[in-house]
């Protein structure tokens, strides 16, 4: 199982690493979704079902085929499709160093931690479950307003007025 | 355990880590808020692995409430983009700049 | 003690209370208010000390000193202990007297010569103050107080000569008066340090009493003091050599011209040199060099006036005059002689500055005497008569005008004194007949009759004939009541003294007859010596020469200097972080990601590392 856990996470970081350095979008949303693939395997592997497949279904199969149709619907040709990257190398100069100190730091802080042992278990989405509505049950609530308010403020903002 | 929990944590890291990277350099509006989708995504791993070395299930359910809020975001976010294309005609970062000064 | 000697302190208040409630008020307040605020106020301080004056009056014999002290101001340890106080005797009543009376009198005048003004309410607001300073100058009872008023009169008579701010010769004229006035009153300050650290006490009464004591004479200290002091009194009645500001101090209103800086303002070293005459008694040759000033500067002045062109010009010129009959006398010693000349020449050159403004309001701010309307005196006979018995004192001619028993009280102790400095008066006194009617003259009976270009205002309004009246009656009063001021020594031996000092006036009036049918005055005239003397021999060349350019010349060659750049190194400084920080408002929504990282790096490590 950790051998699974090791190359799907290796493929997670170079689809990753992939997404944000090609100059097509729709490449790019490729990998993404290829990206969150790896890491549901992931998160099969340590245990963690109920969480993968929320991963795949949710993340994937909605948020990414949302960005899909945005590209559709925008449909970003000519000149706009390959924006942004690295003709410049000079752009990444900062971003990469940024990165590079925050990582140096949870380095560090993994360093100087002590984790403690813990026993494998395979944790089943009836506990996921009776957590939530038990102890986060308010959180449960507050998070369906939020998702209430997201499509509210999705649908006004995106309204085009007859001007 | 089977892998330890330092490497699960560092691997969130690095993707966190990509994902910072490409926030700040990338100019497409649409490919910024991907990396920002990819910083969510690598926390919510980071949520995971400490909820499976517990053997605990409070990391998954923080897991899907920050897929919840992503959700929410992605939503706003894109129909934002939507207007922005819309006046603008481009999907150029710098091109909405302003209110400068 | 009568009531009102008692509450002596009302007299200044009254003015100054009027004063607060015209600035507070403003334009808010209607005109009529005003008329009755302002006059009204110097009315009732009028009538409080004339009840003062007969309360003064029937205190038992042998009193003639009153204090009335009204509440503690400063007080440093034992040391320093001044209190608001005001001290009553017949110097200060007389002051007093003339500067509400004449006061008010001119307050009323001033309702119908500013009625059109813009600035009516803040004219009777700076009045008012005015007189409320000079009150507290002449009826204080230390000279920290009395310096107080000294300030606060300086004050009133820069804010007045520039009352018509718009035009910029105005304000120079009254910046030009405050800081030639301010040279003296800097002497004086250090005058009043001096007596302060020297007798330990400011109180006029003490300081006079202790200097007698400490100092013998002639001593040091006191000439020292004295001649600080001095210097103070030379700057605020415009005698040699800080005369320089009066001339021009006729750009104000005429009723400014009349109230401050011929009846009661200029005379104020008058009474500080009177107030402080057992001071100067322990200085003699002090006081010797104030007869001297006062000697030359009625020789200079009088010359001056009598090539003047513009009337006001001339009555400035003639109000120093005077004044240095007054300094000839009080360096003489003959105190009571200085001030009858002072009641008198306040009432006439008030009544002449007065009638000479409703000449210029009648020829329409027409200032010029060559231009005046011909045959005036038949077009304005009350102002004429006015003005006559007005000059008539000025000129002191003999027996009819209390002009002349005033001027002989001062010649009559020159007689008695010193030849040379009697001499210098009865030159003077021919001088001044013959300006005096040179002026008239020329203002009322010109017939050149090419000056019918103007025409003659119709009615002069009733306040204003109504004062001159008053005025023309108080100086003719005068002269009865001269016996008050005489000394029990002033009677000569001979009337020789008295002879030729009539004769002198008699004759600069027929002198001026003599010249003005010969048509001898012309305006105009180019010859250099005219032009020198007509410039107040050159005084203002000389200044200008001496310290003015060369203080201009210094502060432009410094105008860079390290306070400067300090100053503007601040605000250059403020200018660039300015510039920084707005920079960074680019409107790009990358850089202000990249600021977010920034600052959660930060905070992450701060986190980590500490």
């Amino acid at each position: 199982m950790a051998a699974v856990f090791y190359i799907s996470s290796a493929l997670a970081i170079l689809a990753t690493l992939m997404v944000i350095t090609r100059s097509q979008i729709v490449h790019a949303l490729l990998y993404m979704v290829l990206s969150l693939f790896s890491i549901a395997v992931a998160f099969f592997s340590i245990g963690a079902a109920f969480a993968a497949a929320l991963e795949i279904i949710v993340y994937a199969g909605a948020i990414m085929v949302l960005f899909v149709f945005a590209i559709m619907t925008i449909n970003p040709q000519g000149e706009k499709t390959g924006i942004g990257i690295a003709t410049r190398l000079r752009a990444w100069g900062l971003p990469v160093v940024m990165s590079l100190i925050i990582f140096g730091e949870v380095l560090y802080v993994f360093v100087h931690a002590t984790f403690g042992e813990a026993q494998p278990k395979f944790v089943t989405a009836k506990e996921v479950g009776i957590t939530l509505f038990g102890q986060y049950a308010v959180a449960v609530e507050l998070a369906s307003i939020l998702l209430l308010s997201g499509l509210v403020g999705a649908y006004h903002i995106g309204r085009r007025k007859k001007s | 355990m089977i892998v330890p929990l330092d490497h699960m944590l560092i691997v969130a890291a690095v993707i966190f880590c990509i994902g910072l990277t490409g926030v700040l350099a990338r100019r497409n509006i649409l490919l910024t808020l991907m990396s920002i989708e990819i910083m969510l995504n690598a926390s919510g791993f980071a949520f995971i692995a400490a909820g499976t070395k517990w053997g605990h299930p409070d990391g998954q359910a923080m897991f899907i409430f920050i897929l919840t809020m992503a959700a929410a975001e992605v939503a706003v976010g894109l129909a934002l983009i939507f207007q922005i294309v819309h006046r603008f005609k481009t999907l150029d970062a710098d091109a909405v700049s302003s209110m400068r000064g | 003690m009568s009531w009102a000697l008692n509450n002596i302190w009302l007299v200044p208040l009254l003015p100054f209370t009027g004063f607060i409630i015209l600035v507070i008020g403003g334009k808010r307040l209607s005109k009529a208010l005003v008329s009755a605020i302002g006059p009204g106020s110097a009315g009732l301080s009028a009538l409080v000390t004339i009840g003062a004056t007969a309360g003064f009056s029937r205190l038992p014999a042998g009193q003639d000193f009153v204090n009335v002290p009204v509440w503690d101001w400063l007080r440093l340890t034992d040391a320093l202990n001044v209190s608001c106080g005001f001290q009553i005797d017949a110097l200060s009543l007389l002051m007093a007297l003339v500067i509400t009376i004449v006061g008010s009198v001119i307050h009323v005048y001033s309702c119908g010569y500013m009625a059109e003004d813009d600035g009516y309410q803040r004219f009777f607001a700076y009045m008012n103050l005015f007189v409320a300073a000079m009150l507290l100058l002449v009826l204080s009872d230390n000279l920290l107080l009395l310096y107080v008023g000294w300030e606060g009169v300086g004050l009133c008579s820069y804010l007045l000569i520039g009352f018509w701010y718009k035009e910029p010769s105005n304000n120079r004229a009254a910046i030009k008066a405050f800081v030639v006035t301010r040279i003296g009153d800097t002497a004086m300050i250090l005058g009043i340090i001096y007596l302060f650290l020297n007798l330990g006490t400011l109180n006029i009464a003490d300081l006079q009493a202790a200097a007698g004591n400490n100092w013998e004479t002639p001593s040091r200290e006191a000439i020292l003091a004295t001649i600080l002091l001095l210097g103070g009194a030379l700057g605020k009645s415009a005698q040699l050599p800080l005369q320089t500001w009066l001339p021009d101090a006729m750009a104000g209103p005429t009723p400014v011209s009349a109230l401050i800086h011929a009846a009661t303002m200029v005379t104020a070293g008058v009474y500080l040199i009177a107030r402080m005459h057992g001071l100067f008694e322990l200085a003699p040759p002090v006081q010797h060099a104030v007869a001297i000033i006062g000697a030359l500067t009625l020789l200079m002045a009088g010359l001056s006036a009598t090539v003047q062109t513009d009337i006001k010009r001339v009555l400035a010129y003639s109000t120093m005059s005077q004044i240095g009959y007054m300094f000839l006398a009080l360096g003489l010693g003959a105190w009571p002689a200085a001030m009858f000349h002072f009641g008198t020449h306040a009432c006439f050159k008030a009544l002449l500055f007065l009638g000479a403004g409703c000449v210029i309001l009648a020829m329409h701010h027409e200032q010029n005497m060559y231009k005046m309307a011909d045959g005036l005196w038949k077009k304005m006979p009350i102002t004429f008569f006015a003005f006559l018995v007005g000059g008539a004192a000025l000129a002191s001619l003999p027996f009819l005008t209390s002009g002349f028993y005033s001027k002989e009280g001062i010649l009559t102790a020159a007689w008695n004194t010193d030849f040379v400095l009697w001499g210098a008066g009865v030159a003077g006194a021919l001088i001044t007949a013959f300006y005096t009617f040179r002026m008239i003259f020329l203002t009322f009976f010109s017939e050149t009759k090419s000056n019918h270009h103007r025409d003659v205002e119709a009615k002069t309004p009733l306040t204003m004939w109504s004062s001159l009246v008053v005025l023309a009656g108080a100086t003719v009063g005068l002269s009865f009541v001269r016996s008050w001021f005489a000394e029990s020594a002033s009677e000569s031996e001979s009337i020789l003294p008295e002879v030729v000092a009539s004769g002198a006036s008699i004759l600069g009036l027929f002198g001026a007859y003599l010249f003005f049918k010969a048509n001898a005055f012309h305006e105009g005239r180019t010859s250099l010596w005219l032009r020198f003397v007509s410039g107040g021999f050159g005084f203002d060349l000389l200044y200008d020469a001496v310290f003015v350019r060369p203080f201009a010349a210094l502060a432009f060659r410094n105008r860079n200097d390290a306070i400067d750049r300090g100053v503007h190194g601040i605000e250059n400084l403020f200018v660039k972080i300015f510039t920084i920080t707005s920079g960074l408002q680019t409107g790009k929504v990358r850089q202000y990601l990249i600021g977010i990282a920034l600052g959660a790096i930060a905070l992450v490590s701060a986190v980590v590392l500490l």
